[in-house]
């Protein structure tokens, strides 16, 4: 029975995942946007740096906050507000018809977005390094791995929580999307440090650490950029497992409690809500 | 043990302060090998009944049982024995061809490669998509989005099959399929295969349909099959009448003859044409007249009425141009019940 049920799971992680994937192959001109809008941004923090005469390795920060973006939108747009969308659609009822787990569905459009997102963050870095005068210093490759995958994980665990919380709110999800898209850019640094200076109160620091780009980001810099290793992004790494181990239980949670709200009040396949 | 069985189903929503009763003490029992045409209006409470017993939505009281097994408690067991086929859905991802999309929901139910891969090329088959397997479903035409949506239903091989108006903007050729493939699908295995069927269209429900019920304001009015329902109308006479009017206000005559004494109900027959009003032609109205003609079925409790009748037509400014007994059909049935609810609670 738990082998079955398993097996189920699994199968439909992966259906689910390959939905994605497919959608990134079908359709591969909505990559070529997705990747040159960020390149366009991240440039225009190039030029500003260069122009203010700001150490070589500013630039390879926005390269990187850059290629990192790209994850922060697909959490928003394409993981968060997807349940949502999936009712709007109709899909969304096929899954609750189905005995796989809901959890099993958010898990499967978090691997596939994912992979999907790495392809694109991939390009962006490659573009970006290629264009501007970027230098890399990677000391411990594996560290970098592992601090990348813990990101990842933590960035869609957020959004598989959101996903729970936009479906149960409905419309007024995409204003919540449309809210915490703009402030990241700030909090999280993506185009400067925020971690390892101090230009940002502490107060205003530590909530941005609830975000996991902010540790993502920074950890990932430090391996990538600054030469540093696994010692020295500790903090990093604990923050970002606290964030993992927090954020997909509570997705759980959030999911069951939304399914048992929306079905008690009817609102689980009523669109436009 | 039943297929589908109901005990006191109701179903409260509550809407700006407001409560609304949906679904007022369901009782119904559908056996194994059956199919059971619910028929009702907008707003009777079909989509309701069948969203509870698909585990979409909870009873506000009662309780429902697919194959013994409580739509509550047992939801997940439930799910794997269940499917659903809403008319006018998304029947998935327009990006995925037909193939695709039939694959994707086989692996929710946990289908192994060899199975799906089977099950599917048999529905492709089985629903004329052959030429369209490969396809991306957006550039499907409505019928055939509608077949897959029905292919979609199949691919779990249910044991209950809700159909929630599943021929909705089909054209005839279309529902006809629909139709027949359903009935053919219950008998090949006519032991475990059972469907609810709901369905504004009541020549459908009697074309496939083993029982019918019919739902009027949250509740079962009538439970029977088509031919029982149709004999308990022995008592009464229904007649269709042709009248041509110049009268513009043709809503009233309905009113006029359904208070009259002894008619058990009258409604306008439909023509197929739909009468455009007005000159920028916005407002079409389905009244059941071309230019003047006006059909009614009418439902007598005596043939001794008609004269009466006919006289008052004559007398009200009414030209009668025939007057022709029918037999009963399943309209006339519904006719008698939900237009008796109807009068009771107005």
């Amino acid at each position: 029975m738990v082998m079955g049920d398993l097996m189920l799971n699994l199968k439909a992680v992966y259906a689910r995942a390959y939905v994605r994937l497919k959608g990134l192959l079908r359709e591969p001109h909505w990559s070529i946007a997705e990747v040159t809008i960020p390149l366009l941004s991240l440039s225009a923090y190039v030029y500003m740096y260069t122009m203010l005469g700001a150490p070589s390795e500013y630039m390879a920060f926005v390269v990187v906050g850059g290629a990192m973006l790209a994850f922060w939108s697909n959490v928003l747009w394409g993981m968060s507000a997807q349940l949502y969308w999936e009712k709007e659609t109709g899909t969304l009822t096929y899954y609750l018809l189905a005995p796989a787990s809901r959890m099993a569905i958010l898990l499967g459009m978090a691997a596939g977005g994912a992979l999907n997102t790495t392809l694109r963050s991939l390009s962006i870095l490659m573009v970006g390094t290629l264009l501007f005068p970027v230098e890399y210093n990677i000391v411990e490759p594996v560290a970098l791995l592992i601090v990348f995958l813990l990101t990842v994980t933590a960035l869609y665990g957020m959004g598989m929580l959101f996903a729970s919380l936009f479906l149960l709110y409905g419309r007024e999800a995409t204003h919540i999307a449309d809210l915490l898209q703009e402030p990241i850019y700030l909090f999280s640094g993506i185009y400067y440090p925020v971690l390892s200076n101090q230009i940002l109160p502490y107060a205003v620091r530590l909530v941005a650490s609830i975000i996991p780009l902010t540790f993502g980001i920074d950890a990932i810099r430090l391996l990538l950029i600054m030469g540093k290793g696994m010692g020295d992004i500790m903090l990093h790494i604990v923050g970002l497992s606290l964030l993992i181990i927090v954020l997909i239980p509570l997705a759980y949670i959030a999911l069951r409690r939304m399914e048992d709200t929306s079905k008690r009040h009817g609102r689980l396949t009523l669109r436009w809500q | 043990m039943y297929a589908v069985e109901t005990i006191d189903l109701s179903r409260v929503f509550e809407l700006k302060g407001r409560r609304i009763l949906a679904l007022d003490g369901i009782n119904i029992r559908i056996g194994k090998g059956e199919i059971l045409g619910l028929l009702g209006a907008n707003g009777a409470g079909k989509t309701t009944l069948v969203k509870i017993l698909s585990t979409l939505l909870l009873p506000t009281s009662g309780s429902a049982y697919i194959h013994g097994h409580d739509v509550v408690r047992d939801a997940k067991y439930v799910r794997g024995i269940i499917n659903l086929v809403s008319g006018g859905e998304t029947p998935g991802y327009g990006m995925l061809t037909v193939r695709e999309n039939l694959w994707l929901f086989s692996q929710l139910y946990g289908l192994s490669s060899g199975i799906a891969r089977e099950r599917i090329e048999m529905l492709i088959r089985d629903m004329g998509l052959e030429q369209y397997r490969d396809v991306r479903m957006h550039r499907l035409s409505t019928g055939y989005r509608q077949r897959l949506n029905l292919a979609r239903g199949f691919i779990n091989d249910p044991k209950v099959l809700f159909l929630d108006e599943p021929t909705l903007g089909l054209d005839v050729i279309n529902a006809k399929h629909m139709r027949r493939y359903i009935r053919d699908w219950v008998d090949a295995d006519g032991e475990e295969r059972t469907i609810l069927l709901t369905t504004h269209y009541l020549a459908e429900a009697e074309e496939v349909c083993d029982k019918i019920a019919i739902i009027y304001r949250g509740r079962i009015v009538a439970y029977e099959t088509p031919l029982a329902l149709k004999a308990s109308l022995s008592d009464g006479v229904s007649i269709q009448v042709e009248l041509l009017s110049n009268r513009t206000t043709k809503g009233s005559i309905v009113e006029e003859i359904s208070s009259r004494d002894g008619v058990l109900a009258c409604m306008l027959v439909p023509s197929q044409n739909v009468v455009e009003q007005g000159d920028h032609g916005g407002n079409a109205r389905y009244d059941g007249s071309i230019d003047g003609l006006t059909r009614l079925r009418i439902m007598l409790d005596d043939d001794s009425k008609i004269p009466d009748l006919v006289s008052m037509l004559v007398m009200n400014g009414y030209r009668v141009l025939s007057v022709r007994r029918d037999q009963p059909t399943l309209e006339d049935v519904y006719m008698r019940y939900v237009g008796s609810m109807g009068n009771e609670e107005s």
